[in-house]
This record gives structure tokens, C-alpha cells and sequence, in this order.
């Protein structure tokens, strides 16, 4: 039996939901962080995952392979009174969708929540398993 | 004479690994739900079983990698992945019914031939 095996997928998958909500947490803190040229600025971060054989049953576990910087162009705004504004007075602001981050985390959390059950029904089976041949 | 176990339980140990196994396929579809172009898996449950037990000797001989199939999904994604979660999270329930039910079945077995070595009911 491998129950073992199947924690270790759900808990990889846990560990990579964490990784984007962790992610998400940075974009949308930093949505608003200005800068004074565009490679200072901050860029949306997005993981990368992959999926990676796990046991020779055919399993295949979460993994994140790379965390990348959003290539989306940079908000540029013109506020010449900003301590941080260029010669031009120009400042830039993160390539940050406040949208698409809130519902990247609702995604993110609900795939979090879906591995926890799977957890929690694994256990169940083991559990009912161990009690094999017992009364009642 | 001897009780013969692996006789007196009929497939249903094997119906219980199979189902174990299935259960790890169809976990690592659901963990693997926001990967970009993963293909969801699962086991023909029925090919798979009726192998099982035309090998069956000693032990379950287990040599199911033929009967993992694709899953055609209902919708295309643009990522290429083929994850439908709520299609996955119902073959997952069902699943883990259908391991209970093998494992209530080898439960009665068990109590039928404790009864029968004990003689007395």
C-alpha cells in the first residue's frame, strides 16, 4: 500500500499552493511601490510548477521549478513632485493586476483546501485499514 | 486441512490495492490541478482488476501500467492541462467508498473464517 506516497503528493501540492499564495502576498503588497526607473521597480512574480514522478506507481508529485518575473509592461506614471521621479518625472509602478491576483488566491487557496481533504480521506482509509479483521 | 487465504478471500484484497493505487492516480491529478500541460490519469479499474486476477497465484501480481488511460476532459484549457477538479474530487469520493466497501468485504470474510476456526459461533 502506498498511503505514504500519496501524503507526500498532496503535501508537495500544499507546499506549492503555499509557494503562490506567498507570491500573490508579495504582488499585492507591493501593487503600489514606486519606483525611480524601471529595473528598480518591482515585477509581478509568478511560480513556475512541474509535475515530477514520485514512486513507480505512477504518482507525480508538485514541483515548483522556478520562481519568474512578469515581463507585462511597467504602469509608468508622470509625478514630477515624487521624491522617487526620474529627470523626466517619471516614476514607475509594479506590473501588478490587483484583479487577477485576488482570484489567483481564491484558486490557490481552494487547491490548498481540496489537498487537505485528500489528506484527511487517506487517513480515513489508513485508519480503517489498520482496524482490518477487528470486531465491529 | 489447511485454510487457503489467499482463496478463501477471493479478489478482494486485490480490488483493495487496486483501489489504494487509484487512489495515488487520482491524488496526484488533484495535486497536480494547477500545473501548466499536466495530462490527469486513471486506472481502468475493470481491465485492470480482471488482469489482476487471471495473474493471480501467490500473491497479487500487479502489473497495471497498461491500464493507465488519459482523461478526456469536458473543457480545453489554454495551459494544456487536463485537470477538471470536480471530476477528480468525485472519482476520488467514489473511490474511497469503493476501497470501504472492499475493505467491509474482507472484514466479513475475516469474521467467517475466525468463526470457522473457533468452531463455535
Amino acid at each position: 500500500m502506498s498511503f505514504r506516497q500519496i501524503s507526500d503528493i498532496a503535501g508537495s501540492a500544499m507546499a506549492a499552493q503555499t509557494v503562490r499564495l506567498n507570491t500573490i502576498a508579495s504582488n499585492l503588497a507591493n501593487a503600489q511601490s514606486a519606483a525611480g526607473s524601471e529595473a528598480e521597480a518591482y515585477h509581478a512574480r509568478k511560480p513556475v510548477f512541474a509535475a515530477v514522478a514520485h514512486g513507480g506507481d505512477g504518482g507525480q508529485r508538485v514541483q515548483v521549478l522556478d520562481v519568474v518575473k512578469s515581463t507585462e509592461p511597467l504602469r509608468k506614471v508622470h509625478e514630477p513632485d515624487n521624491p522617487l521621479a526620474d529627470e523626466e518625472g517619471m516614476v514607475y509602478y509594479p506590473n501588478v493586476s490587483p484583479v487577477a491576483e485576488m482570484t489567483d488566491m481564491m484558486a490557490a487557496s481552494r487547491a490548498f483546501e481540496t489537498n487537505v481533504e485528500v489528506m484527511t480521506r487517506v487517513r480515513g482509509m489508513q485508519q480503517s485499514l489498520l482496524r482490518m479483521g477487528k470486531e465491529g | 486441512m489447511a485454510i487457503d487465504f489467499t482463496k478463501a478471500l477471493g479478489v478482494h484484497p486485490q480490488a483493495l490495492a487496486l483501489r489504494a493505487r487509484r487512489t495515488e492516480v487520482l491524488a496526484s491529478n488533484i495535486a497536480n490541478e494547477s500545473t501548466p500541460g499536466f495530462q490527469a490519469r486513471d486506472l481502468d479499474f475493470a481491465q485492470a482488476l480482471s488482469q489482476a486476477a487471471d495473474e493471480a497465484g501467490d500473491g497479487p501480481a500487479l502489473d497495471t501500467d497498461d491500464a493507465l488511460k488519459y482523461r478526456v476532459p469536458y473543457h480545453a484549457r489554454l495551459d494544456g492541462g487536463t485537470v477538471e477538479l470536480g471530476a477528480e474530487q468525485a472519482a476520488f469520493s467514489q473511490n474511497v467508498s469503493d476501497f470501504q466497501t472492499s475493505l467491509t468485504f474482507v472484514n466479513m470474510k475475516l469474521r467467517g473464517l475466525a468463526k470457522a476456526i473457533e468452531g463455535q459461533s
